[in-house]
């Protein structure tokens, strides 16, 4: 799959997007696995005041009754009120804006924020939700079937992989 | 009428004989055996190659439920489960509702038992007056009715003078006592065997010495009385060693084991199985190896069914408040003859235990072949075999901590007097 | 034996009903799930959606005010409906049999039944009959088992002592009768917990309770020296004066836990009790409240530790 763009680029650029529009109350929150690795990153690169907030949204999965509880939930922490907060949610790859419907649901248990925008490394399209990302690194044709995922080598290295389903 | 078996393979545990014979049994006895049976003529005739014929199976412990508790089974449904069994004598025990302790239950039972005419009945009378432990019965006048033998069954006397002045009584005139030994303070509360698995479980423990602690008990009241006690339903290996040590030095005592627990023990209580909730407990594997060692030597002279049927809702219930009890009539040959190939004992000493050993504690001319005995038969294929399920079980109750096992032995007719009482293709 | 009935195909958490044949993944499962509601329980919204439009029923067939409470407020902070029944006082006392109370339930559309029962295995006999996605969690059943307590228990000692594989801990008292204890006993062995004490006079031991992984110590001193953590038993009112002890007084001066007795243990010691307590009786007062002390700790993990259990079995299929 040679034809996935380079994630540590994606990074970079999606760090020049964003960095315009940041103001002096921006927060950053990111959803566990791969979307906290990005946020791990931009965070940085963007040089915000506040901790990075992450987020598990397994409690609040729209699946649970068909699946049951996700294996392995993290402790979200949110290390900053979010009241009247502009908070950029984070995630790796964008489809069908169940986990992003998810987060916000789980957001306003915490609080009023008084904006919410999205930043994702690759878009694939597909969404089930009227939900887009504002900042997108990428936009890629997947096929319905595959599973379009973050990955974090040994060296803290992320990329882009497909997965082809069963 | 008379029926004639040919072609059998003819054991007759009493004396070992264990080989193809023919039978002949007229006017309800046995009339001739072998080549004089072969050429006798015979009203019928049954041909019953591959299949074992032997004496009926003697069950000392059966609850029939009547009277009183028709609800878990009545006397017709238990009487065919023992004739399907090949059973064609059992004893019940006296815990029925009222308690066998006037001479008037016994007759009632009796006539009944005769009226519907499958496997004899030898009814075991109360020792006290509704098995409260304070009045004796009439033992003599329940005797003269048919009581075989006097039992408190599984409520064990408290006063020991009791118990005492019980045996000085019935040893008057001669009468057997039989007790299952438990004591009843130390006994008290418990539903399983006290130990690993009621640790586990977190169940009120029954200790193996309130099963020996009542032999010895027991066995010093005999040695001072010289009365006739026959133990019922040993669980512990020590119990079985007191007995063999009681033997030894001439006491009159004999004793059973129930065959559940020949082949359980307190492990296949698994996650709360109520149908292994048994009075007494089932005890420990070693427990278990002792009373199946007994069992081989002769120690324990024979098995029974302690057959027990339960209602469903009785069974459906936590462990410690489900009922205690198992069905058996059925089970009883079929296990006696699972023991027998898993301890790898002779066909004739396997079916002794349960014919003529039993027979002889009854008092009673059964249990053997020979001529002039009872005509009391069963036929059974013992490489044929069964699964247990509970539409098979003609009792009435379907509790057993069997229901799922194939187990060999597979009864086509059985016996009793000379007649066919049931038969399966 | 049949399969361990608490666990269905995928060997997933489909009733809880005992620690014990708890695969190890499971109970750490448990720990790690329970520590992410911890968070939630942190926050101002306390509340998460995931049992929205279940009914969790609590079936108290013996009465506990407080085990139920946690339990309720575990279910209410899991969205789920409650349905409270003090059974003790209803239809068992009109002869209903406990499977009819389950099948009457089942009719109003029961997800969870939460079943507390003084008979030992009942929580087993109900998870036999119950419908495929109906779920058990058994919250104390006679002596035999009360596994959320040993999980919140198990979830208190992680937190303070990190490594299972390095402990020693002592359990004090009535053994005999604790289904705390049976529990906590399978899931420190399960977790590899070196050293598992259980101390008390011989009349409040089960027999053969060193088949389950434990050393039993009559002298308390003897058997404090060293413990990362001790756990008090409750001494039952009924069980202070009788066969099975003389008095509540000879009880608390060779067993209760003192400051002089801690003092044996090593410096950093936990001390835990399942609650409610006897203040004199098993605990001095001046233990229960002291640095030492985790005691209300455990019962704040413990609502945690019970949204745990009852969101990862009512997400299982049978």
């Amino acid at each position: 799959m040679n034809t996935l763009p380079d994630a540590e680029k994606l990074c970079v650029q999606l760090a020049d997007m964003i960095r315009p529009q940041l103001t002096q109350n921006t927060a950053m929150i990111g959803l566990y696995t791969g979307g906290v690795w990005l946020a791990e990153r931009l965070h940085p690169l963007l040089g915000l005041a506040e901790p990075l907030g992450t987020l598990d949204i397994a409690f609040y999965r729209d699946d649970y009754h068909q699946q049951g509880l996700a294996r392995d939930p993290k402790r979200s922490n949110i290390p900053f009120s979010i009241e009247g907060r502009d908070l950029l949610l984070v995630d790796d790859v964008l489809y069908t804006g169940r986990t992003v419907r998810a987060a916000m649901n789980e957001l306003f248990d915490y609080g009023r924020p008084a904006r919410i925008s999205l930043a994702v490394l690759a878009d694939r399209g597909g969404r089930q939700l009227p939900i887009c990302a504002q900042y997108c690194g990428a936009r890629l044709e997947v096929p319905a079937g595959a599973r379009l995922r973050l990955r974090r080598g040994e060296d803290g290295r992320l990329s882009l992989q497909l997965e082809h389903g069963s | 009428m008379s029926l004639r078996i040919i072609n059998a393979r003819l054991i007759d545990p009493a004396s070992g004989r264990d080989a193809a014979g023919d039978i002949l049994i007229d006017k309800g006895r046995i009339a001739a055996l072998d080549a004089e049976a072969r050429a006798a003529r015979a009203e019928r005739s049954l041909d019953a190659g591959g299949l074992v014929v032997a004496p009926g199976v003697i069950d000392l412990a059966a609850r029939l439920r009547e009277p009183g508790e028709e609800y878990k089974a009545t006397l017709e449904s238990e009487m065919e489960a023992a004739v399907a069994g090949g059973v064609t004598s059992l004893a019940c025990p006296p815990d029925t509702d009222p308690p066998l302790d006037e001479p008037g239950l016994i007759d009632m039972l009796r006539r009944r038992a005769r009226a519907f005419a499958r496997a004899r009945l030898y009814p075991v009378g109360a020792l006290t007056v509704k098995l409260q432990g304070e009045t004796l019965t009439e033992m003599a006048e329940l005797a003269e009715s048919g009581c075989v033998a006097f039992s408190q069954a599984n409520v064990p006397l408290q006063d020991t003078q009791m118990l005492w002045r019980a045996l000085q009584y019935a040893v008057s005139f001669g009468f057997p006592v039989w007790l299952r030994p438990a004591e009843p303070w130390l006994s008290r509360g418990g539903v399983a065997h006290d130990g690993e698995v009621a640790t586990r479980l977190g169940l009120p423990g029954v200790p193996s010495f309130a099963e020996t602690i009542a032999i010895c008990t027991i066995l010093e009241i005999v040695r001072a009385t010289g009365a006739r006690v026959h133990l019922c339903r040993l669980s512990t290996e020590g119990a079985v060693a007191m007995v063999r040590a009681a033997k030894r030095e001439g006491l009159p005592v004999t004793c059973d084991v129930s065959a559940h627990h020949l082949h359980l023990c307190d492990v296949d209580l698994g996650y709360f199985d109520s149908q292994c909730r048994l009075d007494p407990p089932l005890r420990a594997q070693r427990d278990r190896d002792a009373l199946s060692a007994g069992v081989s030597d002769g120690t324990i002279d024979c098995v029974c069914s302690d057959h027990t049927p339960v209602d469903e809702d009785a069974k459906h219930q936590p462990f410690a408040e489900a009922a205690p009890g198992a069905t058996g009539l059925e089970l009883l040959l079929p296990l006696m003859l699972r023991w027998g190939s898993l301890n790898k004992r002779p066909l004739a000493q396997t079916l002794a235990r349960i014919t003529c050993d039993p027979a002889r504690i009854l008092g009673v001319r059964s249990g053997r072949l020979e001529l002039g005995a009872p005509g009391d038969l069963v036929v059974f294929d013992p490489d044929a075999s069964d699964r247990i399920v509970p539409e098979s079980l003609k009792s009435q109750g379907k509790n057993t901590p069997f229901l799922g096992y194939e187990l060999p032995g597979r009864v086509r007719a059985t016996i009793v007097a000379g007649k066919v009482v049931y038969e399966r293709e | 034996m049949d399969r361990n009935p608490q666990l269905n195909k995928n060997g997933e958490l489909q009733h809880l009903l005992s620690i014990e044949g708890l695969p190890r993944e499971v109970i750490e499962r448990v720990l790690a799930t329970a520590d992410s509601f911890v968070g939630v329980t942190e926050r101002e919204v306390k509340k998460v959606p995931l049992l929205r439009g279940k009914s969790v029923f609590n079936l108290f067939f013996e009465p506990s005010t407080r085990t139920r409470t946690t339990f309720e407020i575990a279910a209410k902070r899991l969205s789920a409906d409650v349905i409270n029944l003090n059974i003790a006082a209803s239809s068992q006392s009109k002869g209903e049999s406990l499977l009819d109370t389950i099948a009457n339930l089942s009719a109003m559309q029961a997800d969870i039944y939460v079943v507390r029962h003084a008979s030992s295995g009942a929580p087993f006999l109900i998870a036999r009959h119950v419908k495929p996605h109906e779920h058990v969690i058994n919250a104390g059943d006679g002596r035999h088992a009360h596994p959320t307590q040993g999980l919140l228990d198990l979830y208190t000692l992680r937190h303070y002592k990190k490594d299972f594989t390095q402990l020693t801990v002592a359990i004090v008292g009535d053994v005999l009768h604790s289904r705390v204890a049976r529990s906590l006993i399978h899931g420190l062995t399960t977790l590899g917990t070196p050293e598992v004490r259980v101390i008390g006079p011989q009349t409040l031991m089960p027999s053969g309770v060193e088949a389950l992984g434990v050393h039993v110590y009559r002298d308390m001193r003897e058997g404090l020296k060293g413990c990362d953590a001790v756990v008090m038993l409750r001494l039952q009112n009924e069980r202070m004066r009788g066969a099975l002890l003389p008095s509540a007084q000879e009880f608390f001066k060779h067993f209760g836990l003192t400051a002089d007795k801690l003092a044996l243990a090593k410096p950093d010691v936990i001390v835990m009790h399942p609650g409610p307590m006897n203040r004199g009786v098993e605990i001095d007062s001046s233990v229960a409240d002291g640095p030492h002390s985790v005691i209300l700790p455990q019962v704040t993990f413990g609502i945690a530790v019970r949204m745990a259990v009852m969101s990862m079995v009512g997400g299982a299929s049978a």
